[in-house]
């Protein structure tokens, strides 16, 4: 299974000089293994991956929406494959109560936001609700979960048979669980991590910033830790950087984690690759 | 051990935050917990029991109507909730595990998220002499 990160940012795209070591571009990861692509979530990172044309040794493209927040759909216009009739694309995510899928989407692919509609992309689209789900595509097993941060939002596993990755990118873990972090069983996302090789958490915050922001559905960096030990996570990758820190901020924040010996930690960088067996 | 459905574990948040007392069951029943003021109705800590499953907490505080007849579960509100997922509502005497006989008002709510997924039920209730 190979990962690559093409966008990281949270909230709003950040390209700039002070954010080019972890990028600036919102959120958007491939998943890749034989001739099967998954791309999870289409923030402007998907703009990138579209720019490389990473999708063309693939079979089906398969994007798999976390949530329908802007920062993880306002790339969805940008992606070439949308306009090639060749293409076979396949769009998964969650309905809200009362709006189809098709129809959240269509409020921003839709004037005066976009200059036209979902229903004039040219490819072969298929459009898949999804709640909670297990279901196989390919070589992956995908399960989803509704995790805590507002709107419908889910968490997504990925299980090959040889290896795991759990993507949560916006998740309020403080909010959705109780006595965190002593408590699996009352933290919401707790199954999707529980054991995973490859852990992209939501990590938006320092504590002091998260102390102003309760409830805007995101959480701190040592949340993001302590959820990845209870879930006996074996790498957690930070993600969704909050657009007001700086590559430098990010680092002076992390080194108060140098010393966690039980994972591995690392931030999410946009353009880097890791595989997993 | 799997994690319970968010819809549940945001009720027990709001559960924790409120004065009011709440019970909250996944959807086979299981009482997985009621708050501190419960706890002074009911007369014990949730701690001290923990989960406990339907044919248990139905019958344990000794539910009776007005005229001092038992109420047989089905009858119950938060049983109406659970089996017929609807809201529910009712009257009637319980008698604490400390021995406290108390009349409450009871309004109970099906938890039904996302997908209408059915996730449990919750009871908010009140000591009618606190009305």
């Amino acid at each position: 299974m190979i990962v690559r990160y093409w966008g990281t940012r949270g909230s709003i795209a950040t390209i700039s000089p002070d954010t080019q070591l972890y990028g600036g571009n919102t959120p958007c990861v491939s998943v890749a293994k034989d001739e099967h692509l998954l791309i999870l979530d289409a923030g402007s990172g998907i703009h990138r991956l579209s720019q490389a044309k990473y999708y063309t040794d693939f079979d089906e493209i398969h994007i798999i929406l976390s949530h329908l927040h802007m920062d993880h759909i306002q790339g969805l216009g940008f992606f070439e494959p949308f306009f090639s009739a060749e293409s076979v694309v396949h769009i998964w995510g969650p309905p809200s109560a009362k709006h189809s899928l098709q129809a959240r989407l269509s409020r921003y692919l839709s004037p005066p936001l976009f200059p036209f509609t979902i229903n004039e992309f040219q490819c072969d689209l298929h459009i898949h609700e999804m709640h909670q789900e297990q279901f196989i595509l390919g070589p992956f097993e995908i399960q989803t979960r509704y995790v805590c941060h507002p709107g419908p939002t889910l968490g997504i596993r990925i299980d090959t048979s040889t290896s795991t990755c759990t993507y949560i990118p916006d998740h309020e873990l403080y909010l959705g669980s109780v006595n965190f972090p002593h408590n699996p069983t009352w933290t919401t996302g707790y199954d999707l991590a529980h054991n995973t090789d490859l852990l992209i958490h939501d990590a938006q915050y320092t504590e002091q910033e998260y102390n102003q922001r309760i409830g805007w559905g995101h959480s701190t960096i040592s949340q993001a830790i302590a959820f990845a030990k209870i879930a006996n996570a074996k790498k957690l990758r930070i993600f969704h950087h909050n657009p007001n820190h700086s590559d430098n901020q990010i680092d002076q924040i992390m080194t108060r984690f140098v010393n966690e010996k039980e994972i591995e930690i690392g931030v999410a960088k946009e353009g880097s690759t890791e595989e997993l067996p | 051990m799997a994690a319970h459905e968010i819809e549940v574990i945001l009720a027990r948040q709001l559960a924790d935050s409120l004065t009011v007392p709440i019970f909250l069951t996944d959807n086979k029943g299981t009482l997985l917990f009621y708050n501190e003021p419960a706890e002074e109705l009911l007369g014990r800590r949730f701690e001290e029991h923990g989960p406990m499953n339907l044919e248990t907490w139905s019958v344990i505080f000794d539910p009776q109507d007005e005229q001092g007849m038992s109420i047989q579960p089905k009858d119950l509100p938060l049983v109406k909730s659970l089996t017929q997922r609807i809201p529910a509502h009712g009257s009637f005497y319980i008698t604490g595990l400390e021995g406290r006989r108390v009349y409450l008002s009871v309004t109970c709510i099906p938890l039904i998220g996302e997908g209408s997924r059915f996730v449990g039920a919750l009871a908010i209730f009140w000591e009618i002499t606190q009305l």
